[in-house]
């Protein structure tokens, strides 16, 4: 008999086997259907928002008109940054991974809230729809910042308004709360026995400081939401001049909740890398709590930074060097993150397979993201670089580069748990190749253009920067097709793969101790919670080419 | 095409990474600029060789390895030890930003004084004498200070070789200063995104020696004097950028395009028509929104108080000749 915690046994229903219909699904309570059904729709949304990236780069391709018109373009852009901030980097990793993880991490049977679970997804539905619907009908071409006065003016989509697309986003806010409100109640009250908040995996630390932020900071980005439509339904004077407002106040609100966000972005796709470089090192994470705190502490001082986007705004010189000086002190949790992966490699018993594999390109790529950063949150330079190709480069780096590798990382980490079934590691390892190569050229040659002096949001450039704007535009196009391989051998894997074992890659958090998938109730009995990065428990097996708890000394 | 034509930098003048530097404040800048490079090259190649290192000199030989002796998975004063450093580099960069930031927003009280004029989508520079050009001409030498206001919505003055930018706000002005050192043209780009043609919101910063930038001047101030009506109203309709809406070649741009349009009968939105006569168009310059041509949207600013009746003139004589 194998360890008895391992229940292999392949005739008891899985999650996925439970029940059968569309219905099933549509109505489901569970955690993880829905934690794959909001990975489906964000899936959906990151190839949208690609398709409009790559129409964007197209048109880049020369100086002057390539396939489309200025006002087609600016529309292009606006939905790329739209659909890619709302509807796939905020909600990808906390409420599709989360979702499904959340609960095995703790080790029960689902969120504190299933039903409002269930409804955030509905409301996630509603709400991207209301948006992308109305910036299709209403021709926004805003960007996806929505700066009054420019989205307020009358002039703007001509036949209809910002309103109803800021009421989609508005809608989004709502879902991101209830997911939010529901991951710190579960952390906070339903943690097993033996997990202490020092002894909880560092995932969900992460989500938990997400959490907080999302519910501290996404109300205020509903408020302005609201303040704008407002302000075009009545014609009362708050961001619009002409009408009495202060279009730099906008900006004030825009950027607290958006600043906020950017940590919204990168915080899981941090905890998610702390569980594989811990894992794939096969060694304990080094700096447990400094990682842990770190985490807190980002999303603390990502709320004092906002000023840092509008160092030419307008906003008087004071204020602007306050926020530069605290801008800084983000760059040390940060730092501290990296050199603790770094740590935990050393003397490690590195496996480089595939998720390990894009959580070394997110070091690399973040490390660029982040050191960049330090460019653009140092006045004078912000004062040259600001608005141009260097920043579309910075937040590219940390935001694709970091939250997209992060989230195949942990795809592919977690994919035998969601599907129980294995990918080839060898397409996969094409596609991690093509992604890092694709992503360094189209966003490295954006450095130089910016430095240059090429402003961001133009749709027709002056002849000196083609070159570079041409190799941009091929790097898309190959971080396309290494997308495409990449989610290609995810989902031949889920329907083809080779059957996983509960725990293929040795890991000791809770959610490896039951089922590859896990049936509906996830575990048979209350799983013991020990230290999360202990791997010495588990030896390799080679008939299941997983890991098993080691036999109990007395046997 | 070769790499050396394809990513050579704009102006054959600047270095890799920037476009030439033709202001006082650009060196501060590209020194931090380049601090920070240095910075960031030795902490990324540090980070990752070691991330490297490890990952092939700690490689798993065998499944079911683990790692061969138990290293420690924690350690103060390590942890304090390497954030000092990154806590120290913010305190520089912070102090070098802020101070070649605070004197690029203090203008010398002597400076001279060029108010400039944002609009969907073109600039204007109006000088002390009152003459107003679309471009930015400006002496070298001597501390110029600019006085920025918008018509409509946001907008950024950004002089690359200059690096200098500001956002430019309705219903508020704001300032920015420079001291050019050398004569010669540079590119001006808008870099608020502002609508429909953001990116052909261009003009040139024109610096001469300040006996040429005078002569230029005095010049270009008494065209009204110097030329015909017709050729001075040219002159007028670029400078003010009325061009960049209205083509005179019969393209509808943002705008309808005004060749041929004098005696022409106009149609306009609200299902009325007029001829247009020399009334009709000094009230479209005026006061464009109370009569929009059919097919265009109301986004003209209004001229009242910055053009001159001479002026207006000027251009309804140029008018009429575009046939």
């Amino acid at each position: 008999m194998t360890a008895t915690t391992m229940p292999m046994d392949t005739s008891e229903p899985t999650y996925l086997t439970q029940a059968r219909g569309a219905l099933s699904w549509l109505l489901t309570l569970d955690h993880k259907r829905i934690g794959i059904m909001y990975l489906v729709v964000t899936s959906a949304s990151l190839f949208l928002g690609g398709v409009f990236a790559l129409l964007v780069r197209t048109e880049l391709l020369t100086p002057g008109e390539t396939i489309m018109t200025h006002d087609t373009y600016n529309r292009m852009f606006t939905l790329h940054g739209a659909v890619m901030v709302f509807l796939f980097i905020i909600p990808a990793i906390p409420a599709a991974i989360g979702n499904f993880v959340l609960p095995l991490m703790l080790g029960v049977k689902d969120v504190a809230f299933p039903r409002l679970n269930l409804a955030s997804f509905y409301v996630w539905v509603l709400g991207a729809l209301v948006l992308v619907a109305s910036m299709y009908m209403s021709a926004i071409d805003t960007g996806w910042t929505f700066y009054a006065p420019y989205s307020t003016s009358k002039a703007v989509g001509s036949a209809t308004s910002v309103g109803t697309s800021a009421m989609g986003a508005f809608i989004l806010g709502f879902s991101s709360i209830f997911t939010a409100i529901n991951f710190i109640a579960t952390i906070n009250k339903m943690r097993p026995l033996g997990m202490s908040w020092f002894k909880m995996p560092l995932f969900l630390w992460a989500l938990y400081a997400t959490a907080i932020i999302q519910v501290l900071a996404t109300p205020v980005l509903a408020i302005t939401l609201l303040l704008l439509a407002i302000e075009r339904a009545f014609g009362l004077g708050i961001f619009n001049p002409a009408l009495g407002g202060d279009p730099v106040l906008f900006q004030h609100f825009f950027w607290f909740y958006s600043h906020p966000a950017v940590y919204i972005m990168i915080l899981p796709a941090m905890g998610i890398i702390s569980e594989v470089v811990s894992v794939f090192s096969r060694k304990h994470i080094f700096g447990y709590k400094f990682i842990a705190l770190s985490s807190l502490a980002i999303a603390f001082l990502g709320f004092l930074v906002w000023g840092h986007h509008m160092f030419v705004s307008g906003q008087s010189p004071l204020m602007s060097i306050i926020f530069s000086a605290l801008t800084f002190t983000v760059s040390v949790p940060s730092a501290i993150k990296v050199f603790n992966w770094l740590a935990t490699m050393y003397k490690g018993s590195i496996w480089l397979a595939t998720p390990m594999i894009y959580a070394l390109a997110f070091i690399f790529l973040f490390a660029i993201g982040g050191l960049t950063g330090m460019f653009l949150g140092t006045l004078n330079v912000d004062v040259h670089l600001h608005d141009t190709y260097f920043v579309v480069a910075h937040f590219h780096y940390v935001m694709v580069g970091g939250t997209l590798m992060a989230l195949l990382s942990g795809l592919y980490y977690w994919w035998p748990k969601f599907f129980g079934r294995m990918y080839s590691e060898a397409g996969a390892r094409v596609g991690a190749v093509l992604v890092f190569i694709g992503f360094n050229g189209t966003f490295f040659p954006q450095f130089i253009l910016g430095s240059r002096g090429m402003p961001r949001r133009y749709y027709a450039y002056l002849p000196q920067y083609q070159g570079l704007h041409m190799l941009s535009t091929v790097g898309a196009f190959i971080l396309g097709i290494g997308l495409a391989t990449a989610f290609g051998v995810l989902v031949y894997a889920a329907f083809r793969g080779r059957r996983a074992p509960a725990n293929p890659w040795g890991a000791n958090t809770i959610e490896w101790q039951t089922a590859s998938p896990p049936p509906s109730y996830n575990f048979h009995d209350q799983p013991e919670a020990g230290d999360p990065y202990d791997f010495e428990g588990w030896v390799y097996d080679a008939g299941t080419d997983g890991y098993v708890k080691k036999p109990a000394v007395v046997a | 095409m070769t790499g050396a034509i394809l990513f050579a930098n704009p102006a054959n003048e600047g270095t890799f990474w920037f476009p030439p530097q033709a202001s006082t404040g650009a060196e501060a800048v590209d020194f931090a600029y380049n601090f920070i490079y240095w910075v960031s090259v030795v902490s990324f190649v540090v980070v990752v060789s070691l991330m490297c290192f490890f990952a092939l000199r700690y490689r798993r030989r065998a499944r079911g390895e683990l790692p061969p002796e138990r290293t420690a998975s924690h350690n103060t004063v390590l942890e304090v030890g390497w954030s000092i450093p990154v806590a120290l580099t913010g305190g520089i960069l912070f102090y070098l930003g802020a101070v070649s930031f605070l004197d690029s927003r203090s203008p010398p009280s002597d400076a001279y004084e060029i108010s400039v004029k944002a609009m969907k989508w073109a600039w204007s520079f109006t000088y002390p004498n009152g003459h107003t050009s679309p471009n930015l001409h400006a002496p070298s030498g001597r501390p110029v200070r600019l006085v920025m206001s918008s018509d409509d919505i946001l907008h950024s003055l950004y002089i690359p070789a200059f690096r200098l930018k500001q956002d430019v706000v309705p219903g508020r002005y704001t300032e920015v200063w420079f001291e050019a050192t050398e004569p010669g043209e540079y590119q001006i780009f808008c870099t608020e995104y502002c609508g429909t043609k953001h990116s052909e919101m261009l003009a040139k910063a024109v610096i001469q020696t300040p006996e040429a930038f005078t002569r230029w001047l005095d010049e270009a101030s008494n065209i009204l004097d110097r030329l015909p009506p017709d050729e001075a109203g040219k002159q007028i309709f670029s400078a003010r950028g009325c061009v960049a809406c209205h083509s005179v070649d019969g393209r509808a741009g943002v705008g309808p395009s005004l060749l041929g349009i004098f005696g022409k009968t106009q149609k306009f939105v609200d299902g009325t028509t007029t001829v247009a006569d020399e009334n009709y168009i000094r009230s479209s310059i005026l006061n464009p929104a109370s009569q929009v041509v059919e097919g265009f949207n109301p986004v003209m600013p209004s001229f009242q108080g910055s053009l001159k009746d001479k002026e207006i003139d000027a251009i309804i004589a140029y008018i009429k000749t575009l046939k």
